[in-house]
């Protein structure tokens, strides 16, 4: 059967045209054109993002059963387009004021982009790894982005390293599984396990070696060390990249894989997530009380936040999974608003890092401390910010489906984690002031913090709007 | 017209509260002081249309709480008994508030303390106005509350924390039996609303109520445990230790809540609950026993002291026992025409002595007072007005509203009405020889202040003198104005009061002996005279009858050892219990519960840290065992090899 339909896929080849484009015009006129390739990139990232949304959103499998596309892989395209032009909005200024202003940074970007959306539509072991390597593979050239920084260079190194470390072990689970199961084809797959009567131990050793290096994507302990390191190395404006789009790309990848190749191996992955979960939960509260560093514990949050996402995982059902996309969804917006933030913590141009540089925040600039104060509870889940309602749901869903250890757990970790969240109101508003941080912040940023802030706070006037479209997503894995 | 009665205090309290600051100094006095005297201006309209015209009605404002059968709204009752309690609240206040503007001039807080000031009269009109015992139960909290915030206004001292404490701790007490009578209420009647209540009491009248295991008779267990509140907040003897000390509030203050309006709550709330209590003839013998003992106790302190507020705050224990012992032998309305008269010149008497410590550069005690009258012609004056009208001297208010008491309680003929009269007559003794004692100390004899303090000595400024004239017109003319309508043959108060037939002593007294008439009046002089003697005359005297009656002395000059009995029975006990609660919570709950877990964590977050050692071969390591891990787990599990 000759099927040559590429519709489904225009914004990824819409963009790799850019890109390309952007690329040459780079090269012809150096690094004067930065910012215009920039803004050209978020352009053009805004129009992939309208052309999807003008797209059949029903299940299509193009190219001989190498890409899919539904409303799952529809909801975290956009989630990941909107993640990358509000990483790039807040980048333009900083890598200017960071005097790393070069035209390479946005089209590093929008190639991580790419990969992305492609590795999320992979309907095959081979698309797979292709666009995860892509989005990785430029992703830790932005790490090391500020080369004269030797963090900078270190970080990159380290999450190099470490990143080949964790493609090996998935290249050799997925060889694992196409010497069990002799095909790379998700589908394929997944009719093959469905069939047999008994789980050969192999194709259990694969789904262990492919889930081990999914989990270094998405930071989730015990593959989680890189996390801090790099988190702190990078500069500030790739960490918020970091932060934000690759891990709702690897989440819904994950999701992707336990629930069409891997379905018949639920009992299995169960474990697996639960534990990784459970540990992922635990590290993010307890190690980021002992952080002075404000990068280093965001990304012990960011740990304890995939936790948190993956209980939702585990629970195997169609609230679990919405309950997910939900709180990514919140937890992108939330996280761009706080390092719309970090950004803006600087004096006389130098980034300042130490949690104590925001003592007494509130008097010298009390819109941003406010500001961080709302996004800081709604990280720790206290309602009425939105942050709240995606433990919510995520709890509800354990609940359900009579995960209640896990669900309590879970409770008793973001109560350990509301500590440092807390911390820092307290040292925003009752220490002592410092010297005020730089006055001028960027429009990009401030339109980037505001809709976070506003977002925030007013998700519980109509939180349906955004649930349903969650819901939707959802239940498209559950009908097949 | 009654919202314009109740509301006005209420956004004036708001306003100077919450926008004090923007409103300035100038601004929260007018908008407080404008606030009472509209609701005192509407309250005297209304008194004339409800207590002179006919009946009363209720308001019903919102529904308050619906929970099965309860069910409870916020109302405003007017009927003849609240719309005189609402006319003394908001005259009083109004008089209070301006008086404030000139006393406390010198104070940095003024919004607050207007703000309070109006706080407490809504409280008070809420109480007053009730029409439910949930309603009345908020009043009294919140009277108690703005008392408790008045007492404690000056918080840079010491004592005068204490003393808001003191008060608010022993209020507990009488408001804990408050709370019970409520819910015995609602246990006989199923209601607390105060119609169905009085209606259904005479039906109710053999019924009990089961209480700490026993059977009592029920309408004596709720009016006993309503007059447990009632002698909380009218420190009657036995709760009556925080009165003296709340005179550590600022002097307005001292006149508003603690001698006319805050501490008659209690005698509001037995006439108030008179139908009820008409059937409980053994709560009404404990009411008259309690108030006589109390109106006697306190004057024999009143006598010996030297602080010229707690001299006054005595006297103002002593005539709220002069009135419950008249609600005891059912003289509801003589109760409530001394509540109105002893408003009026009680008021007076303490503004009158504001006026003389604002002179005397605050100081109070009286040994260093003297020689002053005239230097301050005006307050002199006005002070005599007050005593001779609480010493009941004739055509004054309180000859009336005392003498138709201690008739009444003679017309009993009870044992416990004899008691009471009895006590009464000695308290009246004591009562003129003590306000006779004050004038002289203070206004005659040989100056005893400091020559800096007596240089500075300076008539009060128009803004606190005229409401003072206010008063004093009513300490002269409330008695004989209002005589009729309040105790006379045809008084006004229709249902709001209910006196059996039996019980009706008010018409009873207006037929005894000549003697017991003109009694009062012949002991009040002897007072006065006893007093001059004592002070002006021979002032060697009182020396020497001290030293003659030491333990006597010694004992009313401690107020009868009650604090020093408190102190030990409960006070000393409670801090102990306390202590020991508080090492417990250290100790154990603290060290294993809250900071255990706190000091875990932070244990926990070390050793993850120690993990985090930078070093790539150690990252991948861990990955590595992880997986291993994982593998390993599987293994083990299906026990299956490959």
């Amino acid at each position: 059967m000759i099927d040559f339909n590429l519709i489904p896929l225009l914004p990824e080849i819409f963009l790799a045209l850019v890109a390309m484009g952007l690329l040459i015009v780079g090269v012809g006129r150096g690094n004067e054109a930065t910012n215009t390739v920039a803004w050209f990139s978020v352009f053009a990232l805004a129009i992939a993002m309208i052309v999807m949304l003008g797209l059949n959103w029903d299940e299509h499998v193009v190219l001989s059963g190498m890409f899919k596309f539904d409303r799952f892989i529809g909801f975290t395209k956009l989630l990941i387009l909107v993640g990358s032009i509000g990483a790039l909005s807040l980048s333009v200024r900083f890598i200017k004021q960071m005097d790393m202003g070069r035209f390479e940074y946005p089209i590093l970007v929008l190639m991580a982009t790419i990969g992305m959306l492609l590795m999320v539509s992979a309907n095959n072991m081979l698309a797979l790894y292709m666009g995860l390597e892509l989005q990785s593979l430029s992703l830790y050239v932005l790490a090391a982005f500020r080369r004269n920084s030797i963090k900078s260079a270190e970080a990159g190194i380290k999450y190099f390293v470490l990143g080949a470390l964790s493609s090996g072990m998935l290249l050799f689970g997925i060889s694992l599984i196409y010497g069990f199961t002799g095909s790379i084809d998700f589908t394929l797959i997944a009719d093959t396990l469905g069939n047999l009567d008994f789980m050969p131990f192999g194709v259990i050793f694969g789904l262990v070696f492919v889930l081990a290096g999914m989990a270094f994507k998405i930071s989730a302990a015990p593959f989680h060390m890189w996390t801090p390191d790099v988190y702190q190395g990078a500069p500030t404006s790739v960490t918020a990249l970091f932060a934000m789009v690759p891990k709702v790309a690897a989440i819904a990848l994950l999701i992707r894989l336990l629930y069409e190749p891997f379905g018949s191996l639920e009992e299995q992955w169960q474990q697996i997530i639960y534990f990784v979960s459970l540990l992922s939960m635990v590290v993010g509260a307890f190690a980021a009380i002992a952080q002075d560093n404000i990068k280093r514990l965001m990304a012990y949050s960011s740990i304890g936040h995939m936790g948190y996402a993956l209980i939702g995982v585990v629970v195997a059902s169609e609230a679990g999974i919405s309950a997910v996309m939900l709180y990514m969804l919140i937890y992108l917006l939330m996280t761009a608003g706080v390092f719309a933030i970090l950004m803006s913590m600087q004096r006389n141009q130098v980034s300042l890092e130490k949690i104590s540089d925001l003592s007494g925040l509130s008097q010298n600039s009390p819109v941003l401390a406010y500001s961080m104060a709302v996004l800081m509870l709604s990280m720790a889940g206290i309602p009425p910010m939105a942050g709240f309602f995606g433990k919510l749901f995520i709890f509800q869903a354990a609940v359900e489906a009579k995960f209640y250890i896990l669900a309590v757990l879970g409770v008793l970790a973001s109560v350990v984690s509301a500590y440092y969240y807390l911390r820092i109101i307290k040292v925003m508003f009752f220490d002592a002031a410092v010297d005020p941080y730089d006055a001028h912040i960027p429009f990009a940023r401030r339109v980037v913090l505001l809709i976070s802030v506003i977002f925030v706070l007013a998700f519980i006037l109509k939180p349906t709007l955004i649930v349903a479209s969650a819901q939707g997503a959802a239940a498209v894995l559950f009908t097949g | 017209m009654e919202l314009l009665v109740v509301f006005p205090p209420l956004i004036a309290f708001l306003l100077a509260f919450l926008f004090g600051k923007s409103l300035g100094d100038k601004g929260a006095q007018l908008v407080t002081c404008s606030g009472v005297i509209i609701a005192a201006i509407s309250s005297i309209v209304l008194f004339f249309d409800v207590a002179m015209g006919g009946h009363g009605y209720t308001t019903l404002l919102a529904p308050w709480v619906t929970s099965g059968d309860f069910s409870v709204n916020w109302a405003l009752k007017v009927d003849q008994l609240s719309v005189v309690m609402m006319c003394v609240i908001t005259i009083v206040s109004s008089c209070v508030h301006v008086y404030s503007v000139g006393y406390m001039s010198h104070d940095d807080a003024k919004a607050r303390f207007m703000s309070y000031l109006s706080l407490f009269t809504f409280a008070m009109l809420m109480l007053v106005t009730a029409d439910n015992l949930l309603q009345l139960f908020f009043g009294w909290e919140g009277v108690g509350l703005a008392s408790y915030l008045l007492i404690g206004f000056w918080n840079q001292k010491h004592s005068a924390n204490a003393a808001a404490i003191k008060a608010f701790v022993v209020n507990r007490v009488g408001d804990f039996g408050l709370a019970l009578g409520l819910f015995a209420t609602f246990a006989l009647f199923g209601s607390i609303e105060f119609t169905t209540i009085f209606e259904e009491a005479p039906e109710m009248a053999d019924s009990v109520l089961s209480f700490f295991g026993h059977e009592f008779h029920a309408l004596t267990l709720i009016g006993l445990l309503l007059f447990i509140g009632a002698m909380g907040k009218s420190a009657q003897l036995g709760l009556h230790t925080w009165l003296p000390d709340a005179m550590e509030g600022p002097t307005p203050v001292s006149a508003l809540i603690h001698a006319a309006t805050m501490v008659t709550a209690g005698v509001f709330l037995v006439a108030r609950f008179s139908p009820l209590y008409e059937y409980a003839p053994t709560a009404l013998i404990v009411v008259t026993v309690v108030g006589a003992c109390t109106a006697f106790v306190a004057a024999t302190i009143g006598l010996t002291q030297f602080d010229i507020k707690r001299v006054i705050a005595y006297s103002t224990m002593s005539q709220l026992g002069y009135m419950f012992f008249a609600l005891g032998v059912s003289a509801y309305g003589a109760a409530m025409f001394h509540l109105m008269t002893h408003a009026f010149f009680k008021a007076l008497l303490f503004l009158g002595a504001g006026s003389v410590i604002h002179a005397m550069s605050d100081e109070q005690d009286m040994r260093k007072m003297g020689g002053i009258y005239n230097k301050i012609p005006i307050t002199y004056a006005l002070m005599w007005i007050g005593s001779l009208a609480l010493a009941g001297m004739p055509f004054f208010a309180g000859y009336y509203s005392k003498d138709i008491i201690l008739e009444a309680a003679f017309a009993d003929h009870s044992w416990w009405g004899e008691f009471a009269f009895w006590m009464g007559i000695a308290a009246a003794l004591m009562t003129a020889f003590y306000s006779w004692r004050l004038l002289f100390m203070t206004f005659h004899g040989k100056p005893r202040a400091s020559k800096k303090v007596m240089s500075h000595i300076h008539e009060s400024p128009p803004v606190m003198l005229g409401p003072l004239f206010v008063l004093a017109t009513g300490a002269v003319l409330a008695g004989f104005v209002f005589y009729e309508a309040f105790v006379g043959h045809h008084a006004m108060w229709h249902e709001a009061i209910k006196v059996l037939e039996a019980n009706d002593t008010i018409t009873a007294a207006h037929h005894v002996p000549f003697w017991v008439k003109k009694l009062p009046i012949g002991i009040g002089l002897i007072g006065i005279a006893l007093a001059y003697l004592f002070y002006i005359s021979k002032p060697k005297l009182p020396e020497a009858t001290v030293k003659r009656v030491k333990p006597l002395h010694t004992l009313l000059f401690n107020k009868w050892f009650f604090d020093e009995l408190y102190d030990a029975a409960f006070v000393k006990s409670s801090f102990k219990l306390g202590k020991l609660f508080w090492c417990t919570d250290k100790q154990v709950v603290d060290r294993f519960g809250p900071d255990g877990a706190a000091g875990t964590s932070n244990k926990i977050a070390a050793l993850l840290s120690r993990f985090q050692s930078g070093y790539v071969f150690q990252y991948a390591l861990v990955m590595m065992i992880a997986v291993i891990g994982l593998i390993s787990w599987f293994v083990f599990k299906t026990g299956q090899g490959f």
